[in-house]
């Protein structure tokens, strides 16, 4: 047991998963990062080969399932929007209920669903998933952000399966050292892995379909 | 029997606003409320929640103690349908079964963990989906409470939701809206007592306060909600 307060290490608890039922994967990170546009390029690379369905908790309810359903990379009944009482950070978190209702119910529409991907609403950097809801989560800071959002560390960084450096071509523009969020990410997560991207310059995130992926052999 | 100074844990357990079944996504008709510039503020508050508590809160509370009553009695399977189907009666607004029903699968995920018993399984084999109230009065009575512990978690809950709601929706003064629920202390009394006189009586004999401003108030919002954004479910 360590108790130094920087230290992280990968969750020690087995996640609770049943046999048979569709792998939960959660995407979270602040307002503005790009999870939205990362649950748009994972369904348009993996929507072919994964019986695959998305759960929204965007603030203003159904903004971000509005999207995906027109960027038509899923069907829209693939898609749920859930309602959050301006608690996004609670929804995904301290009472997860009415999420568990929405997967639940895409579990029941789609027999045999392979994945769900659960975006939560934009929030800060204390807003993590819990492993009730979901079995592992990508954590999205954007460079636009500033490259000090790593070092600041938070939940999200520092215990997220995956931590996405989005946005990274925007590097230039808004003065961000992509070397030095790269430096600080790893040294707040340890061994935990980083990636950064573009969706700019590569629409289909091939580095996170794979982690994906990963996850559900 | 599990009680500290007469109120079972259970009761101050499904109370408390910290409970994981869902019921921070229910604004109980506060949102469309404010939106309409019905609650502006704390006097407005105060108000919508002492008619809330004696109308919503009132129908609530009975049914969770006759509830909590018949699971104590060994209900039926056919008294458990009995006694859903006359809250579905009594609730017009088909927006707000629906929120019931979602509060009490919630609560039903969430009391399974905690209170596993017969008394709860007896109810879901009956009722798959029963609403919010009864499943509180079967919680209630699987971990050994009574019929008012039921009405008095039903009765807060009625006024304890919208409340935090109305301070999230309006920015209003935190302190003042857990004012505006601490004064309903002796109307939330009489509730309870109400309820739990009630308690015995046959599904179809109990009392039933209506409230059509809370039921129209539910459906606007329902139906806004397919036009613009609600944050809330309901």
């Amino acid at each position: 047991m360590n108790f130094d307060p920087t230290a992280t290490e990968p969750d020690p608890h087995p996640p609770a998963r049943s046999a048979g039922r569709a792998v939960r994967i959660g995407i979270g990170g602040p307002v503005g990062s790009g999870k939205t546009a990362l649950v748009a390029a994972l369904c348009r690379a993996l929507g072919d080969r994964l019986n695959l369905a998305v759960v929204t908790n965007d603030i203003y309810t159904t903004e971000d399932a509005d999207f995906l359903r027109a960027a038509g990379v899923l069907a829209p009944d693939r898609i749920e929007a859930v309602q959050t009482g301006c608690c996004p950070h609670t929804a995904i978190r301290d009472d997860i209920t009415a999420n568990l209702d929405a997967v639940e119910l895409l579990e029941q529409r789609f027999p045999g669903l392979d994945l769900v991907i659960i975006e939560s609403g934009g929030d800060n950097l204390t807003a993590v998933f819990s492993r009730g809801l979901v079995d592992s989560q990508v954590f999205v800071v954007d460079v636009a952000g500033g490259d000090k959002v790593p070092r600041k560390g938070g939940p999200g960084v520092t215990t997220a399966d995956l931590l996405v450096i989005n946005k990274i071509d925007l590097a230039e523009q808004v003065g961000a050292d992509l070397t030095v969020m790269a430096a600080d990410a790893h040294r707040m997560r340890g061994e935990l892995p980083v990636i950064s991207q573009s969706l700019v310059r590569t629409p289909d995130a091939p580095e996170v379909t794979d982690w994906v992926l990963a996850q559900l052999a | 029997m599990s009680t500290v100074d007469g109120v079972a844990m259970v009761t101050l357990i499904l109370a408390d606003a910290r409970f994981p079944g869902g019921g921070h996504v229910h604004s109980g008709g506060v949102e469309e409320a404010a939106a309409r510039g019905l609650v502006t503020g704390e006097a407005d508050l105060a108000g919508f929640l002492r008619g809330r508590l004696r109308t919503a809160g009132e129908l609530g509370a009975v049914f969770a103690a006759a509830s909590a009553h018949a699971a104590a009695a060994g209900a039926t399977a056919g008294h458990w349908r009995l006694l859903d189907e006359e809250l579905d009666a009594r609730t017009p607004s088909a927006a707000q079964r629906a929120a019931s029903r979602a509060q009490g699968r919630g609560a039903v995920r969430a009391g399974r963990r905690a209170w596993p018993s017969a008394v709860l399984e007896g109810l879901l084999a009956a009722v798959p989906r029963p609403h919010h109230p009864v499943v509180l009065g079967a919680l209630v009575a699987g971990a050994g409470g009574g019929p008012s512990d039921a009405a008095l978690c039903a009765g807060y809950l009625a006024v304890s939701g919208p409340a935090s709601a109305a301070v999230r929706l309006l920015g209003l003064d935190p302190f003042g809206a857990n004012a505006a629920v601490a004064a309903l202390d002796a109307e939330l009394r009489a509730v309870v007592a109400t309820a739990t006189a009630a308690a015995a009586l046959a599904p179809a004999d109990l009392p039933a306060q209506s409230s059509p401003g809370l039921d129209l108030l539910a459906e606007a919002h329902d139906r806004r909600h397919r036009e613009e954004v609600r944050l809330f479910a309901s």
